[in-house]
């Protein structure tokens, strides 16, 4: 026997780093903060930071895994110049002078001609208040983030609903929640918190109910999966308002209150104004006081308004309150469970079943909090009573072209239940809610385009109606992605997926100059991907570019990179100053707003640059207004620190909320502070502001709150938020459609405007699949996102590659039996645009009509800095082929975007396949493209990796070698 | 063969994995991965990190699979790490005494300088929670992080595993289930967790606590959404009275 004791072997004590840097992870969407520890200079390793409001000191498998983000060889190296034939991949390396000098001379050529030209759209960009400021002042209309493809049904539809959204501006009580309903959650959106608040939720004992078409990640820990049919949970919804109506398990007192359930509508067929709220000369809403015995100012207190009947208007019109037209419509046996269960696939009596436990754990189960608070009308309540149903939804809903009416129906549902903002609820974060619809409205109207002139506005906003869409006199489109037209009048995000096809048809007009931000338009984030390529490089008659220059910003060498003509390349998160704002996508909790910071935690060690300081020496070199000085000079010298430090939005309001002020105490509005940069920092790069208890629910109707939202200027009224069951901006776009107003729909659009813009929540068969045959493409096809790797952000991540290397095509195993396949076997998906090859893998989890896969798993060779036989690019694969970017033509040759009718948002869900054995051909995916040479300056990939080797303790004890 | 520790102490460091809550993220695996690539076993490496076979040393890896059929059935996450077995065959079964069973607290280790590669451990632990690093041909292993839990340099609340620091829905917990009044076995206890194949006899110190039966409240609905003093109405004209006739203030 070998001898062995128990003397210490092992140094259990080292020393971890010589530093720690407190920052804020980039490597989704979530921005929790991360501690870095430095040792020699290196990073030592990430973990997540205990005190950070979002993640509490846990960090997903993305968060940590950013150290190989960061040493990813896939970087760039300097400035790239395009060399050969565009798509080629050919480049040479120059300095970033000539780089910023070539960007400046297109620019300035386009501001001085026509700024419309400059098509600037960002992808995954966490700068958009300075993104979309800087295009403002360009004087292009034509701006927007990734929001379009990503999730604007799901803000827009809360935004115009409750004046708040699912995700960032609004969460799951999770500490109170008796009974959660999530629908459409994959993996993601948004991960930490979600992962956190599952787990107390559940270790509260409370219910936890998943409606998901796939068993996988949140859904595996559902007390009840629900595997809906992909597009229907606007259907199943409005089936449980049914049951709920029908038995009248309704919070009519929040009704009341807090919603225009009361507000009479005007019922006056073929006028300008049917549809449209009634009201009194001040333009207050009216309802019909049931004490008075009259009409009354909606907005009175002390009032009992009817929820029923028909009242005569001051006009001689009728007038029917709005909860009486929503309950006529939601109690029609179109929604009764037995009529939706065949279309939706969830059975009669499990719709039944589900509204009784909505109604039972509402109405049986009260939360009460003892806490006293003061109502908008200066009511002071003893205790915050509330009903413990909360919901949340995402990209399921959301990537559906039915998606802004199904989160509409979603908030809906929570309304008639009583569960906005109150204890065990849904929850508005800080700064929302605000008032529906909010400002700002999006300019870019044609007075608006001017060049060599700013924009008198931001170029994304929210509608309020046809009089603020971005339409010429004859009702085409301003935008080159046609968001704000009548295509997609409520586009509040914009339509980046749209971009590349409208630019390369001139439809409605050419652009001179594509600029793109940190989005992969080439690969996983375009549809119909391969015609995406073709676009990109295609040229007219006379031999030009179709889209005649091409600018890329970007840290990595994806396959978007390989079709610019100028390279920007960006830095990594852990390199940069950075900026998550209270102008744009808040890091706020229900119990307070917050926002934050990244700084540079270690130096570039390349010829790279962060594009927002790029971005600002840009625009100063253009001699935009907002970025230079009264003598010409700019204005932000020290780039993006300085913009973040000095830059005023409005009168006090700058980029940052905390440490305002000469001296760094104000909170929300105050003048710069020189030092407030330095305050985070030693903050551990974030600010947050709790909330009294007393402002923590009914902030649409809490009187310190309100007062506190406008301090901090957050909204321009303390007046109450009211929240809208019916929609009356919506009914404003329909009656343009039925011929009304000074701005209307062109004649072949009006049947689609009217039937879209419902001012009460609808369900209709997502647009593409009713397009296609039932038979012909019988399955739906999605795809989701996995925890570990997020969109194309992972496969240069040598440890994350490791956990999804490719993806295969999940099925369930009783289709894939009928249907002949056998697990592990290779099929071609087919749908009425393309085919693809790819493995499947069979599951029981799964909706039986529906097949998925992993999200941008599937790489193209040579991207990325991997190898041309890596695992992605061999068997990995794309559905993007699958999903055209057009609907099939309209008997008049019109083509409408593949998106959601109201919204614009990219309907990537919509999409119906079949799914055949594959025949011939070699084990690969298909299609396939040639490999993309790597760039010059790439590292050279390593064969093996030893990282961490040079900070292994020592090893006391042990014997010499 | 190796002995293990002639009279054990009564402290065994491990861990609780809660399948109730586990979401399959793979935080722990990465954060491990991350710790451990820099810390008394490092590095971890990886080969051909980005080509077409990558394959690293990971210390916790988690697999998910499918129980039972349709929806009635369940998706299964499930974290696998060293156990650090009270009769660990890795042990026994190790020619030279590089992989031992600590007395003061039961982690089991490996000592890379007298490893030689032979790769016996890995043979004979049924749990596969060996990784060979054949750069520098020694086995590796787990270490319950035992450059964190005793780290001076930490804070004291801080000194818990990489993996036990990160989880999300705080699905992994750290304690000595040597001792049964410890938050660690109370919990075992309430929760019914369990050994890992116990029908071995490696007794694994490590426990996994599984799901928790779901909250079905079929039997408890009544089938109507019906709340406290309401009936459902009766179809057609009428519906509406009741809404007529309440008097709510705003």
């Amino acid at each position: 026997m070998s001898p062995i004791s128990d003397r210490a072997r092992v140094d259990t004590a080292p020393k971890i780093s010589d530093e720690v840097k407190e920052t804020t992870c980039y490597m989704c969407a979530c921005r929790c903060g991360v501690r870095v520890h430095l040792r020699d200079g290196h990073i030592r390793y990430l973990e997540g930071n205990p005190r950070h409001p979002v993640n509490r000191g846990v960090l997903c498998a993305k968060g940590s895994a950013g150290i190989m983000q960061h040493n990813s060889p896939a970087r760039l190296r300097k400035p790239l110049r395009r060399v050969g034939v565009r798509g080629e991949g050919r480049f040479e390396e120059v300095e970033w002078g000539e780089a910023i000098a070539l960007a400046v001379e297109w620019l300035d050529a386009i501001r001085r001609s026509d700024p419309r030209k400059l098509a600037f759209f960002t992808g995954r960009d966490q700068s958009q208040a300075l993104t979309g400021w800087w295009a403002s002042q360009f004087g292009t209309p034509n701006y927007a983030a990734h929001g379009g493809f990503c999730s604007v049904n799901m803000a827009a539809g809360g935004i115009y609903t409750i004046g708040g959204s699912f995700w960032e501006f609004g969460e799951p009580d999770w500490e109170r929640a008796r009974l959660l309903l999530m629908f459409g959650v994959a993996e993601d959106h948004d991960s930490n918190p979600i992962k956190i608040g599952l787990s107390k939720l559940k270790a509260n004992g409370a219910k936890f109910v998943s409606v998901n078409p796939v068993r996988t990640g949140y859904s595996a820990i559902a007390d009840e999966w629900i595997g809906i049919r992909p597009g229907t949970d606007g259907l199943f919804v409005l089936a449980l308002v049914h049951e709920l109506l029908r038995a009248g398990s309704v919070d009519t007192e929040f009704l009341v209150r807090y919603t225009n359930a009361p507000w009479l509508v005007i019922q006056d067929p073929g006028s300008s104004e049917d549809g449209l709220i009634a009201r009194d000369e001040d333009g207050a809403p009216l309802c019909w006081d049931l004490r008075a015995e009259g009409l009354s100012s909606a907005l009175a207190t002390e009032i009992s308004p009817a929820l029923a009947g028909r009242y005569r208007l001051p006009d001689g019109r009728t007038g029917t309150p709005v909860f009486e037209l929503l309950a006529l419509r939601y109690q029609q046996s179109e929604f009764a469970p037995d009529s939706v269960a065949a279309t939706t696939g969830v059975p009669a009596a499990t719709v039944r079943r589900i509204a009784a436990e909505l109604a039972d754990t509402a109405f049986k189960e009260t939360v009460t909090i003892e806490q006293p608070w003061t109502d908008w009308a200066g009511r002071r309540h003893e205790r915050m009573t509330g009903r413990p149903v909360a919901m949340h939804a995402m990209r399921g809903i959301s990537a559906h072209s039915n998606g802004f009416h199904t989160c509409r129906a979603i908030h809906l549902l929570q309304m008639l239940l009583g569960t906005v903002d109150v204890p065990g609820g849904f929850r508005y974060k800080p700064p929302f809610p605000k008032p529906v619809p909010p400002m700002p409205k999006p300019a870019g109207k044609p007075g608006d385009v001017v060049p060599g002139t700013p924009m008198p506005g931001p170029p994304l906003g929210f509608p309020a109606g046809p009089e603020d869409l971005l339409v010429e006199t004859d009702g085409s489109p301003v935008r080159i992605d046609k968001a704000f037209s009548w295509e997609a009048p409520l586009a509040a995000h914009g339509m980046m997926h749209m971009v590349i096809a409208n630019a390369w048809g001139g439809d409605p007009y050419p652009v001179d100059t594509l600029f793109i931000y940190m989005a992969n338009m080439s690969w996983n984030s375009a549809m119909n991907t391969a015609e995406t390529m073709h676009m990109l490089t295609d040229r007219d008659e006379a031999g030009h570019y179709r889209i005649p220059r091409i600018i890329c910003a970007d840290s990595y060498a994806s396959e978007m990179v390989a079709y610019a003509d100028l390279v920007l390349p960006d830095t990594t998160y852990l390199e940069r100053w950075d900026c998550i704002s209270l102008l744009d996508r808040p890091i706020s909790s229900a119990d307070g707003a917050a926002d934050a910071i990244r700084h540079p935690v270690v130096r570039p060690d390349r010829d790279v640059r962060p594009f927002q300081d790029v971005l600002i020496e840009i625009g100063a070199r253009l001699g935009l207004p907002g970025l230079v000085d009264d003598d010409g000079a700019p204005r932000y010298p020290g780039g993006y620190p300085d913009y973040l430090i000095n830059h005023l939005r409005a009168p006090g309001i700058g980029s940052l909320a905390g440490w305002r002020g000469s001296d760094g105490t104000l909170e929300g509005t105050g003048e710069p502070n020189p030092d407030q940069l330095s305050c985070y920092v030693e903050a551990g790069s974030f600010w947050k502001q709790p909330l009294a208890p007393e402002m923590r629910f009914f902030k649409h109707a809490n009187r310190d709150y309100l007062d506190h939202a406008v301090t901090m200027g957050w909204i321009g009224s303390p007046d109450q938020i009211i929240l809208q069951l019916y929609s009356e901006p919506m009914q404003r776009f329909r009656l343009a459609a039925q011929g009304h107003g000074p701005t209307q729909p062109p004649a072949d659009m009006r049947e689609r405007i009217q039937t879209y813009f419902d001012p009460l929540p609808i369900w209709y068969r997502p647009l593409q699949e009713a397009t296609v045959g039932g038979d012909a493409y019988p399955m739906h096809a999605l795809t989701q996102r996995p925890m570990a790797m997020y969109h194309s952000w992972g496969s240069m991540n040598a440890w994350l590659r490791q956990i999804h290397p490719s993806n295969r095509l999940y099925l369930s195993r009783q289709r894939a039996a009928a249907l002949g396949i056998e697990d592990g076997t290779w099929v071609d998906i087919v749908s009425p645009h393309g085919r693809v090859r790819a493995r499947v893998k069979l599951m029981e989890g799964v909706n039986e009509d529906t097949v998925w896969t992993w999200n941008a798993i599937g790489k193209r060779a040579g991207a990325w800095a991997l190898s041309d036989d890596a695992p992605e690019a061999r068997e990995g694969f794309l559905l993007n082929h699958l999903i055209p970017e057009l609907l099939p033509a309209q008997p008049d040759g019109h083509r409408y975007a593949n998106a959601d009718p109201v919204t614009g948002q990219a309907a990537w869900y919509d999409l119906r396949v079949r799914i055949e054995p594959a025949t011939g051909g070699a084990e690969v995916s298909e299609p396939r493209f040639d490999p993309l040479p790597r760039p010059p300056g790439q590292a050279v990939p390593p064969t093996i990796l030893r990282f961490g080797a040079g900070f292994r303790p020592g090893r006391p004890g042990r014997a010499s070698q | 063969m190796t002995s293990l520790p002639r009279d054990p102490g009564p402290k065994k460091l491990g861990l609780v994995i809660d399948l109730d809550t586990c979401v399959g993220c793979h935080a722990c695996a990465l954060s491990c991965k991350e710790w451990n690539a820099g810390g008394v076993a490092a590095p971890l490496p990886d080969w051909d990190p980005y080509g077409a076979d990558p394959e690293g040393v990971w210390f916790n890896r988690v697999h998910a699979f499918e129980a039972g059929d349709g929806a009635d059935g369940r998706t299964v996450h499930f974290p696998r790490s060293c156990l650090h077995c009270d009769e660990p065959a890795c042990v026994t079964v190790c020619p030279t005494g590089a992989s031992y069973k600590r007395q003061e607290d039961g982690i089991v280790l490996v000592d890379e300088d007298l490893c030689i590669g032979c790769k016996l451990c890995s043979w004979a632990c049924p749990y596969g929670a060996r990784e060979y690093d054949h750069d520098a041909g020694v086995m590796k292993k787990c270490t319950l992080c035992i450059d964190r839990i005793y780290n001076t340099n930490l804070p004291e609340v801080e000194r818990v595993p990489a993996c036990v620091a990160a989880c999300p829905t705080s699905a992994r917990h750290f304690g000595d289930l040597g001792d049964p009044e410890s938050p660690v076995a109370r919990l075992v206890a309430e929760r019914g967790g369990y050994d890992l194949m116990p029908e071995m006899d490696y007794r694994p110190v490590n426990k996994y606590l599984p799901p928790r039966l779901k909250r079905d409240d079929a039997a408890s609905a009544t089938g109507s959404a019906a709340s406290p003093g309401t009936e459902p109405e009766p179809e057609g004209d009428g519906r509406f009275l009741r809404w007529l006739n309440a008097t709510l203030s705003r």
